[in-house]
């Protein structure tokens, strides 16, 4: 079976591939794209780590097909920051937001989107939409501070 | 929301960077993705490397063959215990507290598989896929076994002997091993109690959980191999793999990929010496990365264990004599983490009649690996639920029960020491006039009770071996170079505090992590002892740097050494001199180094001695549905005496991070085996780690009572913070409902079947 | 270097004709949650993959001329939770959907992967059940239509003809006063499949019930329609009396196993937990408690 040809965006940039039908976005990611920032924890789409954008929403990568990126917008974690760390990015090292990092991009590709749909979220929100992101070192007290700091900040800038 | 807080003894806040919380100077690759984990590298030529894992629980290795495997299209390479060197059982050859005959079986099976996951072959090829394919074309035949997986089961006459050469008391057994803490005499200790209480706990076995598997990439070039992998020391990397592989040292480069989460449980190998010999095979580089099924069939979590925990007080609430006996389940090898079980339990305490055992048990599961404070939670878990009875017995409070009879400066602990100068009284009154404790709980209401528990930790924490290298860039600008993996934001600490003894600004120091063929030896990240012994080699590097500058000012002033003093990153010139030159900054006397003297730099090598004991003390509140059994902790609050903070945001970390595990441990997590002795549960959907909707803010309170045996007055932080929550877990719900809880974990189907065995 | 074949036809005859041809050997994918990581886990190799997602007919939501919704089987969780009428008309439908792992999950995930991943513990077919949805299913041989409870056979297999797929859900009007609700223990809030679910769907009328459904998920080999349940409701104010009597209902139609997620007797009594619970809130919203 000849490989497959998919035509895409990634982080804004028009990006072609060839990929098998079983191949995941997260192994095209990773491998010929060498996009590497997002990570495999676990494959099943357990620990979010691989969390990337599609269309504007939050996927797991390790369970979406290369091939379904076809004409499809994808994000990840290295388009996030332009000239400057996006606040987000600031906020998580100002204040600790992490110890390894290895969930890191992905729970920043999930607070990001969340943010842009609900600019003011509670507690509450910030832990039920981040759930799907497993850190087993921070016990997410400073993530989700951080998140909601950044929030109040981009708020703030709004104004 | 509740904040986090810090008490501090004001004599030690006068730094300008120690206790500062500074941005890492890895952040920046951490947030955007660039960092580059054990994963993400890849080599020209690279292939891939599969193992083939045993489908037996234990069952006798008839033979191997793999000749189709090695035919198979686009395999390079097969390797089979063959390929391994072979460390025979009667000698025991140490390293660290690893032995070589156990992992050089462990990494890959030998006379027999002993638990499911259990490496018998690898295979490395063009692509993961053939070398998956290629592993079911390698014939093995088995004598299939009786087995045994649960611990008490294990130390039954009758029980499947793992190990023939190991004896208990003259007889095949699958105890591995005792060992014995004794203070005083405990019978005549219990003579004099007025209460005692004596009960039984199980506990399961329980993964670290790092979100990174493990991984590696290794390339061997002329006989020269290159690995590249996220453990928790490069340099047990290099000399395991050299153990294992029988190539010698100086032919190894070990070079440490960023690392996702260990908490112990890389401080052991396991795919390195089999991509190790596979690319030596093949003659080109070859990458392996564990699936999360085979990290959680075959890494090491920490043990089960079944324990006895008896202990006696007086009227007044005075500890008279404690015994305990903590049976750890070790997996298919010895070597459970018994130290931490029978030293940690009783340590917190001052009790005059002590007696301890913990005794090591194999069984047909993978074998164990450290895992924060080994040993200490299953102890302190026992202890302190029987702490909590104690209390209840005597009507006390049950902090003022532990402050009673806390450990403090010269109490003789069961395992050894005499305690110095530590914090634990500390922690304990800042529990107890915390608001947490001082707030009361909501009042129960239909179907939804709320309890709060205490429980206090302690762990030994470790020096041991650092290196540390420190050079002045030609433009004023620092490179610390140290060997310790930085798992938490280590490198953070240690620029804090080169900053602050070179009186420097902290964003002109830069921090790496050497390869083995850059920095001395340093040991394990473990122990709680990087901050610790890093600060110590660190700290004398720049000490010395220092006294170099001085040197190179006083040839450019012309004046004696000992008459120029370093003061806020400026050489000044003293006594008869004071005020005769203008200050020398960093910068300017890096810029004349060629001409006074050549490059400026300075390491210190040492084995650190003095890390000392840590302790904590921790408060939780929980709310329990009755009708389905569901605890949700509702506030918890972890007291520490870390010594000295150096970094306050990573050690606040450390304590949160601690405690959610903990939590994990008391409610949710737990290795659950079928009746073929496999692993049931072998995924995160299933394992069931805390995920952010489930826990509360985690508030840490920072006690600082300086060590005095370091420069800083550092304690080690990172383990104590996963020893007291399983006990406060229980003590809370037993506070809620009224109802005890002997076994781990605390799960809705054991709480409903607790509530309904009491409506009956 | 793979024997998988991938396609994503823009028609639901060529999706048909595709899938047929693969004779049982392939798998449709809509979200891919299941299907992924039964791929990866070697439980399945299909033969190929077709992709459902480019149909338009499976990825809309119609309001239907009768005044009910035909919501498309490769609608995502998240698609469905932003559609605000849906989400008023049947809120417990909606909340099923959205319970159906974590946020990355629901951007995918669909409530017709849910039902045809033949899970007795789906979070959306108690829910679909409770709402009397009508599945539209396509093959071959045409088109049929079938109750939501009718299309699990066991765990894991349909019943569906050989190339048949499902299209739509097809949920009724909604009469004043009715409502419904969706509840499921889990041990942690979040990202566990469900130990037991419960899906209620309610009509009041001053108070009292005059229609109700109960779908019961994770506690027999396939997901339950409870009509006993049901019947205990209908005609009562929804006391303590008759909340109780269809508890005992739901508790009475378990036939669990014990198994790494749960215990017989832990199910089988929350069961009947979750109906008491589950009714309320459906009620409540239906605006009569």
């Amino acid at each position: 079976m000849a490989k497959l040809h998919v035509s895409t965006t990634i982080n804004g940039e028009p990006q072609e591939f060839l990929c098998d039908a079983e191949q995941s976005m997260l192994d095209i990611l990773r491998g010929p794209l060498g996009l590497t920032g997002s990570k495999e924890g676990c494959g099943t789409g357990d620990c979010g780590a691989c969390t990337i954008t599609v269309n504007g929403r939050i996927a797991c990568s390790c369970l979406m097909l290369a091939a379904e990126a076809e004409g499809q917008q994808i994000g990840t974690i290295e388009g996030m920051a332009g000239e400057e760390l996006h606040p987000l990015q600031q906020k998580f090292l100002e204040m600790a937001a992490l110890q390894c990092g290895i969930c890191t991009p992905g729970v920043l590709m999930a607070a990001k989107a969340l943010l842009e749909r609900n600019p003011d979220p509670s507690e509450h929100d910030v832990r039920f939409w981040l759930a799907g992101n497993l850190c087993r070192c921070t016990g997410y007290d400073k993530i989700v501070r951080a998140v909601m700091e950044t929030a109040a900040d981009m708020r703030g800038a709004a104004r | 929301m509740s904040t986090t807080e810090s008490k501090t003894d004001s004599a030690v806040n006068d730094n300008k960077w120690i206790g500062q919380r500074t941005v890492r100077p890895d952040g920046a690759d951490k947030v955007t993705g660039r960092a580059a984990y054990s994963a993400d590298t890849n080599m020209p030529g690279m292939i891939w490397g599969k193992v083939l894992r045993s489908p037996h629980a234990h069952a006798r290795i008839k033979s191997i063959n793999t000749k189709k495997a090695e035919a198979y299209p686009g395999v390079k390479a097969v390797v089979t215990a063959k390929d391994i060197v072979n460390f025979p059982l009667d000698k025991s050859v140490m390293l660290g507290i690893q032995d070589m005959r156990w992992m050089c079986r462990n990494v890959m099976a030998r006379e027999k598989v002993l638990f499911i996951g259990h490496p018998v072959a690898a295979v490395a090829a063009m692509s993961e896929k053939i070398a998956a394919e290629a592993c079911k074309l390698i014939e093995v035949e088995y004598e299939v076994l009786p087995f045994v997986v649960d611990v008490e089961e294990a130390m039954k006459p009758g029980a499947p002997i793992l190990h023939d050469f190991l004896k208990h008391e003259g007889k095949p057994s699958n105890i591995a091993g005792t060992l014995e803490h004794k203070l005083g005499d405990v019978a005549a200790g219990f003579a004099k109690a007025d209460v005692v209480i004596e009960r039984t706990f199980h506990t399961q076995p329980v993964h670290q959980g790092y979100i990174e598997p493990h991984a590696c990439l290794v390339s061997v070039s002329d006989g020269k191999a290159t690995i590249w992998s996220s453990s928790q020391g490069q340099f047990m990397v290099r000399a395991m793999c050299a153990y294992l592989t029988g190539i010698p040292q100086n032919d190894i480069r070990a070079i440490p990929a960023e690392i996702g989460g260990g908490f112990g449980g890389k401080t052991i190998i396991y795919l390195e010496p089999l991509a190790l010999m596979l690319a030596r095979k093949s003659g080109r580089p070859v990458k392996m990365i564990m699936t999360r099924g085979e990290v959680f069939h075959a890494s090491g979590p920490t043990s089960g264990s079944y324990n006895k925990v008896k202990v006696g007080a007086t009227k007044d609430g005075k500890l008279v004599a404690a015994q305990g006996t903590f049976c750890l389940q070790a997996g298919a090898f010895p070597g459970s983490p018994i130290r931490g079980a029978a030293g940690c339990a009783f340590a917190p305490y001052d009790i005059p009649n002590v007696h301890s055992v913990g005794i090591d048990v194999v069984s047909n599961r993978s074998k164990v690996a450290a895992y924060r404070a080994p040993g200490a939670p299953i102890g302190a878990h026992a202890m302190e639920c029987v702490m909590d009875e104690i209390a209840e017995a005597l009507k006390m409070d049950p902090l003022e029960l532990r402050l009673k009879n806390a450990a403090k400066q010269g109490t003789k602990a069961a395992h050894g020491p005499v305690f110095p100068r530590i914090g634990f009284v500390e922690t304990i009154e800042e529990a107890k006039k915390h608001a947490h404790y001082t707030t009361a709980l909501p009042k129960a209401k239909r179907g939804v009770r709320y309890g709060r528990g205490v429980a206090s930790g302690f762990w030994f924490n470790a020096g041991g071996e650092s290196s540390a290298q420190v050079n002045i860039n030609e433009d004023g600008t620092v490179v610390v170079i140290t060997g310790h993996p930085d798992i938490g934001g280590s490198r953070a600490s240690t620029a804090n505090i080169t900053a602050e003894v070179l009186g420097i600004d902290y964003k002109k120091v830069s921090v790496l992590i050497g390869d083995t063929s850059v920095i001395g030896f340093s040991n394990l990240t473990g122990g709680s002892r990087v901050t610790y012994a890093s600060a110590m080699v660190v700290t004398q590097s720049t000490e010395h740097v220092i006294s170099i500058l001085k040197e190179r000012a006083a040839k450019i002033w012309k004046i004696d050494p000992d008459a120029v003093v370093w003061e806020n990153g400026e050489a000044r010139p003293a006594g008869d001199n004071a005020g005769k030159f203008e200050p020398l900054s960093l910068g300017q006397i890096a810029a004349q180094a060629s001409a006074t003297g050549g490059p400026i730099g300075a390491g210190k090598q040492l084995n650190t001695t003095g890390a000392e004991g840590g302790f904590a003390t921790h408060l939780c509140d929980v709310e329990v549905d009755e009708d389905l059994g569901i605890v949700r902790v509702l506030r918890y609050t972890a007291f520490q005496d870390v010594g000295r903070a150096i970094h306050p945001g990573y050690v606040e970390g450390q304590m949160q991070g601690g405690a959610a595990q903990g939590i994990g441990w008391a409610l949710s997590e737990e290795y659950i085996y079928d009746k073929n002795g496999k692993l049931d549960n072998p995924s995160f959907l299933d394992y069931r780690m805390p995920v952010c909707s489930d826990l509360p803010m985690l508030d840490s309170v920072i006690i600082e009572v300086p060590n005095p045996k370091h420069p800083q007055g550092v304690r080690g932080v990172g383990e104590v913070p996963l020893v007291p929550p399983m006990a406060a877990v229980a003590n809370a719900i037993h506070n809620a409902l009224g109802r005890r809880f002997y076994s781990l974990p605390m799960s809705p189907p054991k709480v409903l079947a607790s509530l309904d065995m009491a409506a009956e | 270097m793979t024997d998988i074949q991938y396609v994503a036809p823009r028609t639901l005859d060529e999706a048909v004709a595709a899938f047929a041809a693969t004779k049982g050997a392939g798998r449709i994918l809509a979200g891919g949650t299941d299907l992924l990581v039964q791929m990866r886990n070697g439980v399945v190799t299909p033969s190929a993959i077709v992709d459902v997602k480019k149909i338009a007919e499976m990825i809309a939501i119609e309001e239907t001329k009768e005044g009910g919704f035909k919501i498309g089987a490769a609608v995502p969780g998240a698609t469905l939770r932003d559609h605000a009428k849906l989400r008023k008309a049947w809120p417990g439908v909606v909340e099923a959907a959205n319970l159906i792992g974590s946020t990355q999950i629901q951007s995918r995930a669909t409530a017709g992967g849910n039902l045809c991943n033949g899970s007795p513990a789906g979070d959306s077919v108690p829910a679909m059940i409770a709402a009397g949805a009508i599945v539209t299913i396509q093959g071959p041989k045409g088109r049929r239509e079938l109750p939501v409870e009718k299309v699990p056979k066991s765990p894991g297999r349909l019943n569906l003809e050989p190339g048949e797929i499902v299209v739509s859900f097809t949920l009724p009007p909604r009469p004043k006063g009715s409502s419904d609700a969706y509840l499921r223990m889990i041990p942690r809030t979040e990202m566990d499949i469900a130990v037991v679910g419960c899906g209620v769907s309610l009509t009041l009328d001053n108070g009292t019930c005059t229609a109700a459904r109960v779908g019961l998920g994770a506690i027999a080999p396939t997901v339950l329609l409870v009509e006993d349940a049901a019947k205990a409701l209908i005609g009562s104010k929804l006391d303590d009396a008759a909340l109780a009597k269809a508890a005992a209902a739901c508790s009475a139609a378990c036939r669990p196993i014990d198994d790494k997620r749960g215990t017989i007797v832990y199910r089988t009594k929350v069961a009947g937990v979750l109906l008491k619970r589950t009714t309320l809130i459906a009620a409540e919203r239906a605006g009569g408690k």
